[in-house]
């Protein structure tokens, strides 16, 4: 194998921040409204649902280019950030965090659901008969009851982050050193002949995401797992 | 005490037909058993109470404070009732041990107290060694010792009780009936319990209602529905009698008699007050009332012709049961000297002899 340039480590650690970040922040969203989308029921309740799942089955082109639309300079929101952080959002790493937010959050939202609808509605009921208020229900009873199933949508959550390409060269763009992707550096070692960056990169990132997927895979397995069995 | 008036109507829908709960009855310190089928709207009325359901109309109040007013728009918050409950599955949290289970329910309590207060409880309910166990841990007994003891640990000014009897085997049922004795002497609240078991309405109940489809059909102690149900449902849903339908033929008010047309048989019966010539009513006499003997020519006096079906042996007694719905309960072994005799003759006895 002749010896390549060195490998240019910046995409990787990038891409490894972009996940952390969005992933904690579409925890935060998802619960919230996997908690309301379980919970109260409204009208426009499958429509919104639906809508929190619109991004999954988007082409990346489009949902960037609705998110260049809605974030850009000429936007209100694109105003206010720059307002705010005094520069432009778009073509920045933190556009990147959006663009996988857009990926991370359904996921979030649809297991979220799930596991808040699978919880018996009788220990909810008797949180609140013994006095809980509805944060306390959440923190001390809900949410303990269905970790598991919220740390393997999590780690999936992350692992799909890691990956998004479309739309984060759509709105974070592909300058290397600031907005470029592990995905994207992929994409452009691979245009530029560097076969063996590709190579190490495209290893790394699968074997983050196979150890990331057991990972998941074990939290889902054995839903009353050690701590609710060995204790 | 507790004054309950609840309207709650369901519209039918494309998997289930409609329901309406319609009652109103008052309970006072002691166990209230809210007594009928699946169906009838006995766990409705308690999650009415609890909070968990809002009614249409009426008005639920506890002691001296409104739970629930229809017309003045009250509805207080589950949290904010002071009703302990005891679920059907126990409803105990399995990622909290036995103590953290009863912590919560007094979370609001200082911590030095509330340390006390549920070692108090856990003392009181026999489960000081097994507090630091998680719910998958322990005995469907101690589960339910639990679920009680938590319900109560708050001081509440009622105990909900739904079906807490079901699934339990006979020494637990025993031992569980001990426990709510002891509840209702200690604390002097009301309780009530909802249960189609009629065993638990003779061991427990002061009172008893009895539900039908949304509508209390009877109330009053035990030992009185059972020995006159209102009707021919309630003594259905008590599930203790043989009912048969017949057709008052005469009635002598001097001798105390009647006679009792049933299919082609005549009974001799007591005198019934209120009745006329011609009625038709329903016979209903307890099981452990009948006698049988074999087949042996003709019928004697009382003794309709009855062919056996099947053999049901319990501890103490058999039950025999035979065509026509008629079933008769002998002390165990009594008819093993019969082998398999088929053709019997069961004799109804004049004085015992009631009719709906």
């Amino acid at each position: 194998m002749p010896p390549g340039p060195p490998i240019d480590w910046f995409p990787l650690w990038l891409s490894l921040r972009v996940a952390a970040i969005s992933t904690v922040i579409a925890l935060a969203v998802g619960l919230w409204l996997a908690w309301i989308l379980a919970n109260r029921t409204f009208r426009a309740k499958e429509v919104l649902d639906a809508a929190i799942t619109l991004p999954l089955v988007l082409p990346p082109t489009v949902l960037g280019y609705y998110l260049l639309v809605l974030l850009g300079r000429a936007s209100p929101i694109g105003h206010l950030y720059e307002w705010l952080f005094g520069g432009p959002l778009v073509f920045t790493w933190q556009a990147a965090v959006v663009a996988s937010l857009f990926h991370s959050t359904p996921l979030l939202v649809k297991s979220a659901r799930a596991a808040f609808e699978s919880v018996d509605r009788s220990y909810e009921r008797a949180a609140r008969n013994l006095g809980a208020t509805e944060l306390r229900l959440f923190w001390r009873v809900t949410l303990p009851l269905v970790r598991r199933s919220i740390l393997a949508a999590t780690a999936l959550a992350f692992a799909r982050s890691l990956g998004d390409f479309g739309v984060t060269l759509m709105i974070a763009g592909n300058i290397p050193g600031r907005t470029q992707t592990v995905s994207i550096a992929i994409y452009d070692a691979v245009e530029g002949g560097n076969a063996a960056t590709a190579r190490v990169l495209v290893i790394i990132i699968s074997v983050v995401a196979l150890v990331i997927l057991t990972l998941a895979n074990r939290l889902t397995s054995n839903p009353f797992g050690p701590r609710q069995t060995a204790l | 005490m507790i004054q309950a008036k609840i309207r709650k109507r369901y519209a039918s829908a494309l998997d289930s037909a409609g329901f309406s709960l319609d009652l109103e009855f008052r309970a006072a310190a002691g166990v209230t058993v809210l007594f009928g089928s699946s169906g009838s709207g006995k766990t409705l009325t308690l999650d009415s109470i609890a909070g968990f359901v809002r009614p249409d109309e009426g008005r639920i109040l506890l002691d001296d404070q409104i739970l629930y007013d229809g017309a003045a728009g009250v509805h207080l918050e589950p949290r904010a009732r002071h009703c302990g409950y005891v679920f059907q599955n126990y409803a105990l949290f399995p990622h909290m041990s036995l103590r953290q289970n009863l912590e919560f329910a007094v979370e609001r309590t200082p911590r030095l107290g509330r340390h006390r207060k549920v070692t108090e409880m856990l003392e009181k309910f026999r489960l000081a060694e097994v507090a630091g166990r998680h719910p998958y841990q322990l005995s469907g007994g101690q589960k339910q010792r639990c679920s009680i003891a938590r319900a109560l640990i708050g001081a509440p000014r009622i105990l909900l009780l739904d079906e807490p009897g079901r699934g339990l085997d006979a020494p637990l049922r025993a031992e569980f009936y001990a426990v709510l004795r002891q509840v209702r002497q200690d604390f002097g609240i009301p309780m009530l319990l909802v249960t189609h078991d009629t065993e638990e309405c003779f061991a427990l109940a002061d009172e008893m209602i009895v539900l039908r489809e949304g509508r209390a059909v009877q109330s009053g102690s035990p030992r009185k529905i059972f020995e006159q149900p209102a009707n021919v449902d309630v003594a259905r849903l008590l599930g203790l009698y043989n009912l048969l339908p017949v057709e008052i033929r005469s009635l002598d008010p001097g001798r105390n008699a009647s006679r009792l047309r049933y299919r082609d048989f005549e009974l001799n019966g007591p005198y019934f007050p209120g009745r006329l010539i011609g009625d038709h009513v329903w016979l209903f006499v307890r099981p452990d009332q009948l006698s049988v003997a074999p087949r042996n020519g003709r019928p004697a006096f009382n003794q309709i012709p009855a062919t056996l079906l099947r053999t049901v042996e319990k501890p103490e007694r058999s039950r025999l049961e035979f065509a026509g719905d008629i079933a008769v309960e002998v002390p165990a072994g009594a008819t093993e000297k019969y082998g398999g005799v088929k053709e019997w003759v069961v004799e109804f006895p004049s004085l015992d002899l009631r009719i709906l």
